[in-house]
């Protein structure tokens, strides 16, 4: 057992666990922030996409002894409340269904949009390719990344 | 590990057995008439509860003004958590933005539906949502908004038929005097019997406010894009361990030898446990269960497995043996006129065999639950999204040995359904490790084990043949598919009634919107010990890809357009016509593109119509398929919510597009062989077309949206990729291998 203290949301925390624990388990089960959500656990999915420093990582990749020190940013974080311009986006194109891959989307998107502002329908294809969506969603998602760039 | 364990697990499996085929009776009995002939009347107590009025088992209005709708069925992505109370809502005439969403708890006898298919039942399946609910709700609403009435008129003293109603208000024109319908629950009493409601009590169409309206957004979406959705695997319970469970590769194996010593030495590692349906290990932390689950290696007796000799290339000779074997023993599926003789008088036939593989659901939620058992083992609660709320409280009650009544569901959002959630595996483990560790147990597959414990879409195998006259009509249709029946394994009461007829595996088989003189559709059963399963679109994803495919063949043979053919073989079904021309103009059919091909295919799904055309080009050096466009028109009766219902028609698409192109489950010895997202292909946002849907809304009654975009998918694609290269495609999926193979 280790303990690792680093930062989640702007809150600093310190969680004892095994040194490989990947950060997902360690952020859904004992911080208890549900929003991020485990898929496939090889970092094949993306539904367990966080930011660790402002980067978008698989969360179920990376081994929680890494994140000492560190920000980690997860859905429940991303917008004081709610109202980050991809959230409102998301809503006002109706992306959701099942909505399980939709917090791993959204901070896939943040991070382009961090860094693009005004990416081009390539540019958002080329960085969300390793997010799936079982229900489909896709043409609902770019809608979306492309209705945030415009509106913020 | 200890004997008289796996023995009480085995005699629950036994159980299992008992209680699904009672479940299933029982839900084949009832009526419509059981939930509205005063099945719930609540008692004046209840009615008179401080916070507001009960009106039937559907409705709560609060003194606050609020409403609370409950809805029967599962929200795992098609939007029925709203869909269903809106139209409730409609004919309560409830001031929508007051109104709260919850599910219904699992209770048939009070929530079951209508559908033709499964009356009385209370299932999430098969696109039958809304049509099942469609009437039950607006009579519930109209009753619930008769009672409001009639207390308002008894309390003012003026004739009921004096009083309207307008978003959540109660109005007596005359009098000029409005009342909330929060304020009436404050003194609404309730009659010892609900007053009957008739359909000629409900809105003409031309009235509704909320059903239609395209600014109506879904409820559950704000919770979806900031973490707060609750699906089952985030549920927490005070005092749980966590579990994982190697699963079983086959039914009927059993684990022989597990490294239980070497698993036990990892930090927070409480129990390896041998069980039927696979090797559990149970743990204080998530992580000490994955560790484990890593490093767990078991040998499996395979002796009592059916599925341990099935491998399903090799299979495939025996497969096309039946398809052709004249003296196999079939089961009839549809029949008009005499096929058989219309073949041997053809003066033309035309045959072709066709085949599709394995498919997964691959739902991005793996399977997981959170049971809690009473000390006695008798009873339990059950935490988990499940599409069958009852089926998954019957399965629990027979692995426990006991009672439907004494198991709770707590239903939960579904991270994917897909049919995968039809079958309430996880629940059943879960509430069989807890009852062996007397604490809270929460499961979570792996998903190397959710692929392990796979409920696929079976292979299946086609024999196609027609015949033509002289003047090129086609006067003869026959389709023998040889497959493992889905109803045997899924639905074994109705298989038995059916005399052995699969009516999830040979939907689609059926030509009920073409009209041809002489057809057979007849089904071979292969056993091969597969859990096989629905999935989105059931039978008709590879039906369909088959039967549109062959029209195109028998097209081809006669130098007819496959535009032209499907308007002359619907020449009795307007709608059917309908959509097929739309699908055509929207695509601009006829119109040549260079280097792409265009291909045309119709279907239907339990009663909803649809056409679609897909815009495709090939890379010749991968065998790449690249979909560009996809056009489609759905004919779905009345809609609920037009953009739900866009939403489903894409999704269903991207889904039937990638199974038609990429998914595909092998087996060797019984054991799927692929693990994870890594060797099981599902599109991906490169791969997805622009979708162009139009839909063909009537006032004929709603027939569902969720599966029908998926089986013109495959032919769609099959019949461009014929029109662009000439070459015809006969195996699903048409994977870049399969696709270079046959043009090569």
């Amino acid at each position: 057992m280790t303990t690792v203290a680093f930062t989640v949301n702007g809150k600093a925390v310190s969680v004892e666990a095994e040194p490989d624990t990947p950060l997902l388990w360690v952020v859904r089960e004992h911080l208890k922030l549900t929003g991020t959500k485990f898929g496939c656990g090889s970092g094949a999915c993306g539904a367990c996409t966080v930011h660790l420093d402002g980067a978008a990582v698989r969360s179920c990749q990376v081994a929680f002894e890494q994140v000492q020190g560190k920000k980690v940013t997860t859905i429940e974080g991303l917008s004081p409340s709610s109202n980050h311009p991809l959230q409102n986006a998301w809503i006002a194109e109706q992306v959701p269904q099942c909505g399980y891959c939709q917090s791993g989307q959204i901070m896939q998107a943040a991070e382009l949009l961090a860094k693009t502002r005004r990416p081009t329908r390539d540019q958002i294809v080329a960085h969300m390719n390793g997010n799936i969506c079982r229900c489909g969603t896709y043409p609902r998602i770019v809608r979306a990344i492309e209705r945030a760039a415009r509106e913020s | 590990m200890t004997t008289s364990m796996t023995a009480t697990i085995d005699q629950g499996t036994l159980a299992t057995t008992v209680s699904r085929r009672s479940f299933v009776k029982g839900a084949a009995g009832l009526t419509f008439a059981f939930t509205f002939g005063g099945a719930f009347v609540p008692k004046l107590s209840e009615a008179l509860a401080a916070d507001g009025a009960r009106l039937n088992a559907w409705v709560t209005i609060g003194t606050d003004n609020s409403i609370t709708i409950l809805c029967p069925t599962s929200e795992m992505g098609q939007g029925v958590l709203t869909a269903l109370p809106l139209i409730l809502a409609e004919e309560l005439d409830a001031d929508w933005s007051k109104v709260k969403c919850e599910f219904a708890p699992g209770n048939p006898r009070l929530y079951g539906g209508i559908h033709k298919m499964f009356p009385g039942a209370q299932v999430t399946l098969a696109s039958v949502s809304v049509p099942a609910y469609f009437m039950p709700l607006r009579l519930a609403g109209a009753q619930a908004r008769r009672l409001l009435l009639d207390n308002v008129a008894a309390q003012w003293k003026v004739p009921v038929a004096e009083l309207t109603t307008d978003r959540s208000t109660v109005i007596h024109q005359k009098s000029r005097r409005r009342i909330s319908y929060g304020d009436v629950a404050k003194f609404a009493r309730m009659p010892d019997e609900l007053p009957k409601v008739a359909e000629t009590d409900l809105k003409k169409t031309s009235q509704f406010k909320l059903i239609g309206r395209k600014d109506i957004k879904r409820v559950d979406v704000p919770s979806k894009v900031n973490g707060t959705a609750r699906y089952g695997i985030d549920v927490q319970v005070p005092g749980m361990v966590y579990a994982t469970v190697l699963q079983t590769p086959m039914d009927g194996a059993k684990p022989e030898s597990v490294n239980t010593e070497e698993v036990m030495k990892i930090k927070g590692v409480t129990r390896v446990i041998p069980l039927p349906f696979g090797v559990a290990v149970v743990g204080d932390t998530v992580e000490a269960t994955r560790s484990a689950r890593r490093m767990l290696r078991v040998s499996w007796n395979t002796s009592e497995a059916k599925a341990a000799p099935f491998d399903s290339e090799r299979s495939k000779d025996e497969y096309a043996q039946k398809g052709k074997d004249p003296g196999a023993e079939t089961k009839e599926w549809y029949t008009v006129g005499d096929a058989d003789k219309a073949l041997v008088d053809a003066a033309r036939t035309i045959e072709a065999t066709y085949w599709s593989e394995h498919t997964y659901h691959a739902q991005m939620e793996p399977m997981n639950a959170v049971a809690q058992v009473s000390d006695d083992g008798q009873s339990a609660e059950i935490w988990v999204g499940t599409q069958v709320q009852p089926l998954a409280a019957a399965v629990v009650a027979g692995a426990l040995k006991t009672t439907p009544d004494k198991i709770k569901i707590n239903l939960q959002l579904l991270g994917g359904g897909f049919g995968r959630r039809i079958w309430p595996d996880a629940p059943v483990q879960a509430a069989v490790i807890a009852s062996i560790v007397k604490k809270p147990v929460k499961l979570i597959l792996t998903r190397e084990d959710d692929l392990a414990a796979a409920r696929p879409r079976p292979m299946t195998h086609h024999t196609l043949k027609a015949g033509l006259d002289n003047g090129g009509n086609l006067t003869g249709w026959s389709h023998r598919i040889v497959a493992e029946n889905v109803d045997a394994v899924a639905a074994p009461p109705r298989f038995q009634a059916t005399g052995g007829k699969d009516l999830i595996g040979w939907r689609g088989m059926e030509q009920e919107y073409y009209t041809i003189p002489n057809i057979k559709a007849e089904g071979v059963r292969e056993i091969r010990g597969m859990r096989v399963h629905a999935w989105r679109g059931i039978g008709a994803g590879y039906n369909k890809f088959v039967t549109e495919s062959f029209v195109d063949e028998i097209a081809a043979a006669r130098g007819v357009d496959p535009l032209a053919i499907r308007i002359e073989l619907t020449k009795d079904h307007p709608r059917a016509a309908a959509v097929i021309r739309a699908a055509a103009e929207m695509a601009g059919w006829g119109r040549k593109r260079p280097d792409r091909g265009l291909g045309l295919a119709f279907a239907d799904y339990h009663d909803t119509l649809t056409a679609a055309v897909a815009e495709i080009s090939v890379d010749h050096s991968t065998g790449k398929i690249k979909v560009h466009n996809y056009w489609i028109a759905v004919d779905p009766g009345l809609i609920i919510q037009p953009d739900n219902a866009l939403a489903q028609i894409e999704s269903a698409v991207v889904y039937g597009l990638s199974g038609a192109l990429s998914e595909e489950l092998t087996i060797k010895d019984g054991a799927v062989q692929q693990s994870n997202f890594g060797d099981y292909h599902v599109l991906r946002m490169a791969d997805v077309p622009q979708i162009h849907a139009r839909i063909i809304a009537s006032n004929n009654p709603p027939t569902g949206m969720g599966e029908v975009g998926v089986p013109c998918v495959a032919p769609a694609v099959g019949n461009a990729v014929f029109a662009l290269t000439g070459k015809r495609l006969r195996h699903l999926p048409m994977s870049p291998d399969r696709v270079r193979k046959a043009l090569a």
